[in-house]
Formats: C-alpha cells, structure tokens, sequence
C-alpha cells in the first residue's frame, strides 16, 4: 500500500505524535543524568527534580522586594501585555480590513501605506517605540501591534475583496447601501478569518513581547528567562520555555474550538 | 403603452475592442425574453448592462422612461449561476435581507414586531419557491437547486420590476432543472414577472421565454475581430399564452400583455 494512503485512525494519531515528544524527553534526560554523573553541580541540564525546586521558590515564596509570587507576576504581566496587543490588532484589522476590502477608494488610498508598514521589521522600529513612548508598557504593547496588525490588516482586507463579486451586487440588487453591504455581507464573512489571523498572530505576537520584554522590562516571562541566563539558571528557563509554549498552545486550542463553535457555517464550507 | 425597458444604440466598448454594437431592443412589461448566443459573445455583458453594474459606452437606456443609473438597484433583481446567496445566513435570514436593508437603514436589522412581519412575508415566498420546510438551514447544506430556489426567493421578496437569470440553471442535473423550469414559470405568471434570461441551452431558451434573442457579431473582420461588436442579430417573438393576469400579488409590477407579434 501506498504511504500517501496510509490513513491513522485517532488513537493512534495521539499514541503515534506522542512518540518523537517522549523521545526527545528520554534523550534529555539521558544526557542531563550523564552530564550529573560526571559533574553533581551542572547547572547546563537540569535534571527535572533541579528544575521542580528551582520553580517551586518563584511559585510559592514571595519575592523579598515586591512581595509577589514571580511566576505568577509574570505570567500576569506578560498575558495582560499580549492581551492588550492582540485585542488592539484584532480591532484594528476587522475595521481597517473591512473597510479596505469593500470600499475601493480606501483601499486606494491607505492600501499602499498598508503595505509599506507590513514591510518593516517591527524590532527595528523597537528603539523608535522606546524613545518616543518611554520604557513602559505602552511601547511593549505598541510593538506587538506594529508587529502583527499590518499582516492581520492585509489578510482580512484580501479575504473581503475575495467576497464573490456576485453576492456583492446581489445584496446591491436588494437594496443594501455600502454601509449594510459592510456590516450584514463582509463582516460576518470576516469573522471565521479573523479568528484564524488570531491564531497565525499569536507565534509572531510571543516573539515580539520577548523581545520587548528581554530589552527594558522589570516583571514577565520574557523579563525573567533573560534575567537569569546571566546565572545560567537553565532550571527556571527551561520550565519558563515549557509554561510559554503551553500557554500558547491553550489559547490555539481556545481560538479554534471557538471558532468553530461560532461559526458552524464557515465548516468545511465555500462561498 | 411604451416598453418597460428600452436600450436605444447601445454601444460597449472596452478600450479599442468593441463587445456590444448598436444594441436597440425594446421589452415590455410581462415577458420572459431568453438571450442566447456564443460564449464570450457579450449576453452576459448586455445582463450586466441592465443590472446597472455597468455603464454603456454610447446609447442609453431606459426603465419606465427614465435613465438607468450605472449602479445597480432594487428595482432588478438577480439571480447568477452560483455564489447569490449569503454563506453566512439561513434560509429564512437570506430571504429578509432585503425587507432588513430597506426598513433599518442603519443596523440592517429588524426587531419585535416588524422582524415577525418580515419572517412571515419571507416565509411566504419560500413557500412559494418550495422551501417552506427548509427555513433554518445554511446554503452550504443545500442542493444546488435549493440554492437557486433561494437565490430567486430572495430577489422576488423585493418584487423587482425585471427579473434578471445569469444561467441560472447551467450548474445543475436535468432532473433538477426541468422542476426549476417549472417553478421559474409558475412564479412567472403568478407574480406577473418580467424576466430576462440568459442561457446557453437554446431548448431551454424557447421552452421558457416568450421570446429569444439571440446575439452574434452580424460582422467579421479576420484582421481585427475585437472591432467588430456583437448584436442582437435574430429576435424571435414566441406565440405563446399569455400570462394569466395578477390575481394574489395586486402590488406586484402593473401586467403589459406580451406584444407577441
């Protein structure tokens, strides 16, 4: 039988994806208990009980200068930054990209400008952010934004201007206005897409808060991992490497069953 | 009585290549006229022409007597071969999207008492078109037939003036399309409309209109075959019943017997 026609069932699918995960963890382990052998005091690979005590101070034991738990503060800091940076990008790519898509005069107009901002590398616009917006949390958010909502912008406004052009002048031909053509016809065919212009934001939108969390920050993940690479403190990293990967794995899955529970017509479906 | 609408010398001109020459075609109110004719001969581009989503480079074009503005309004509806429903709405939503647009202008939307008003005349006329036990599911769980019985539901709620169908029965199989032959003319009489139909199946073409036009280049220039326009080259007036007169839709566009020859 051909490979390309070798179908898993769904037990299987877990058990088989599962597999290259557990090896991986079996190697590392392997090698960390190795390295321990030879050196009781490496600090390169943790092994995981290193790891479970290492965490379990910024977990339980308050901070002696703020008095917060630090896991905890950073988790809070860093998800309230990407929140805010996600929401306003969303916002901002439904109505720009509404209103690119339908109305040809302003896509005419602020298409170009559009384009020439998804062009600059948002970390080079970091020192820009930092100068004229301080080292506070606006220029973290501010770079989350600039990072993401330009792609979001385009890919919404492309899938609006994709709308058939027939049920366009079909709701013409019913007597719908620009105004009603925008809020009944491309808005609730944006929405599934905007979902999904969430979901492919959500690795850029990480990489730009540590980024500007690692630069000039005082409390959140990214703030931390940097914090203690200057202690080789690999037992915090690691488990700080692992709690981003889950939080952005949870909020793919969220997005994605929303997304279907909401939009059960957009399943599978083509306009 | 003077023609519902009337084409005088229309021209269609895509920057040196001419699609639509000297186009003069009078139809009256009440008949079923089929546009037949090669593909890429320019029956989609007389269609678009009098939907209003386009302009005629020369010549105008008149409703009632009055110029069409180049932009399409409620007064024709619409019914393309795919893609004229709404995804995103049921069946039911679908059909009142065009009483919601006209009664709130900002919101699109209606509520209480004129929303119960609006479900009912929009069930009423998907009865009509044999829908009536499918008002709460989506296009995409439809038949390509029940797509078109929607896309034609939704364009009559407005009682459009003229009736515009863009081969609205190509995508489907036989069986299907020999049933939405029926209902097309049914609906036909019953709400005296006025129909314009373009079709690539001349069988089709004569079964159902009162009268077929067909457009063709009348001339060709081996040198320059974008010079030339196409026509209405052949406009044959069908002997055929006349449409009952309007007995359930008083409101419906004022019946003009067929000036069948």
């Amino acid at each position: 039988m051909r490979w390309v026609n070798r179908h898993v069932r769904r037990g299987d699918a877990v058990m088989l994806g599962s597999v290259p995960i557990l090896l991986l963890v079996l190697l590392y382990l392997f090698v960390a208990a190795g390295r321990h052998a030879a050196n009781p005091m490496d600090k390169v690979l943790p092994l995981p009980g290193g790891m479970a005590q290492a965490m379990s101070d910024l977990l339980f034991q308050p901070d002696q200068l703020t008095g917060q738990l630090l896991f905890w503060a950073d988790t809070f800091a860093s998800l309230q930054r990407l929140g805010i940076g996600l929401g306003i990008a969303t916002a901002a790519a439904l109505v720009i990209g509404l209103v690119l898509g339908v109305l040809p005069p302003v896509r005419a107009t602020l298409g170009p400008l559009v384009t020439g901002i998804a062009v600059i590398p948002p970390i080079a616009l970091l020192p820009i952010l930092f100068i004229t917006l301080g080292l506070g949390e606006i220029a973290k958010i501010a770079l989350i934004v600039i990072g993401i909502a330009p792609v979001m912008v385009r890919d919404i406004t492309a899938h609006v201007a994709a709308i058939p052009r027939e049920q366009i002048i079909k709701a013409q031909t019913l007597g719908a206005s620009s105004w009603q053509i925008m809020i009944r016809v491309a808005l609730p065919q944006a929405m599934p897409r905007l979902f999904h212009a969430v979901r492919l934001a959500l690795g850029p939108a990480w990489v730009f808060l540590i980024s500007a969390e690692a630069i000039a920050s005082d409390v959140g993940l990214g703030y931390r991992i940097f914090l203690v690479r200057r202690y080789l403190s690999m037992d915090i990293i690691i488990p700080y490497v692992i709690w981003i990967a889950l939080l952005a794995i949870l909020m793919d899955g969220a997005l994605t069953l929303l997304g279907r529970r909401i939009f059960p017509w957009a399943q599978g479906a083509s306009h | 009585m003077s023609p519902l609408l009337s084409l005088r010398n229309v021209w269609v001109e895509y920057g040196d290549k001419i699609v639509l020459e000297k186009v003069s075609i009078d139809i009256e109110a009440g008949s079923f006229v089929s546009i037949v004719g090669p593909s890429g001969a320019g029956k989609s581009s007389l269609l678009r022409l009098i939907l209003g989503q386009e302009a005629p480079t020369q010549g105008v074009i008149l409703l009632d007597g009055t110029p069409l503005t180049p932009e399409c309004g409620p007064d024709r509806g619409v019914v393309f071969q795919r893609y004229s429903v709404f995804p995103h709405l049921s069946v039911l939503r679908n059909t009142m999207f065009g009483i919601e647009c006209e009664k709130a202008p900002l919101s699109a939307r209606l509520f209480g008492k004129a929303r119960r008003a609006a479900e009912a005349e929009a069930a009423e006329m998907l009865d009509a078109v044999g829908l009536g036990d499918a008002l709460h599911i989506h296009p995409a769980q439809m038949s390509g037939g029940m797509q078109q019985r929607l896309a034609i539901a939704q364009a009559l709620v407005k009682r459009p003036r003229i009736l515009l169908l863009d081969e609205p029965f190509g995508a489907l199989d036989p069986g299907i399309r020999a049933d939405m032959h029926a209902l097309i003319t049914r609906l036909w009489r019953d709400y005296a409309l006025t129909i314009i139909m373009v079709t690539h199946d001349i069988r089709e073409a004569f079964t159902l209109g009162t009268r077929v036009l067909s457009i063709d280049k009348r001339r060709q220039d081996p040198h320059a075959p974008h010079r030339f326009g196409a026509t209405a080259v052949y406009d044959l007036a069908l002997r055929k019943k006349v449409p009952d007169p309007p007995t359930e839709q008083p409101d419906a566009a004022p019946l003009q017997t067929v000036s069948s020859d």
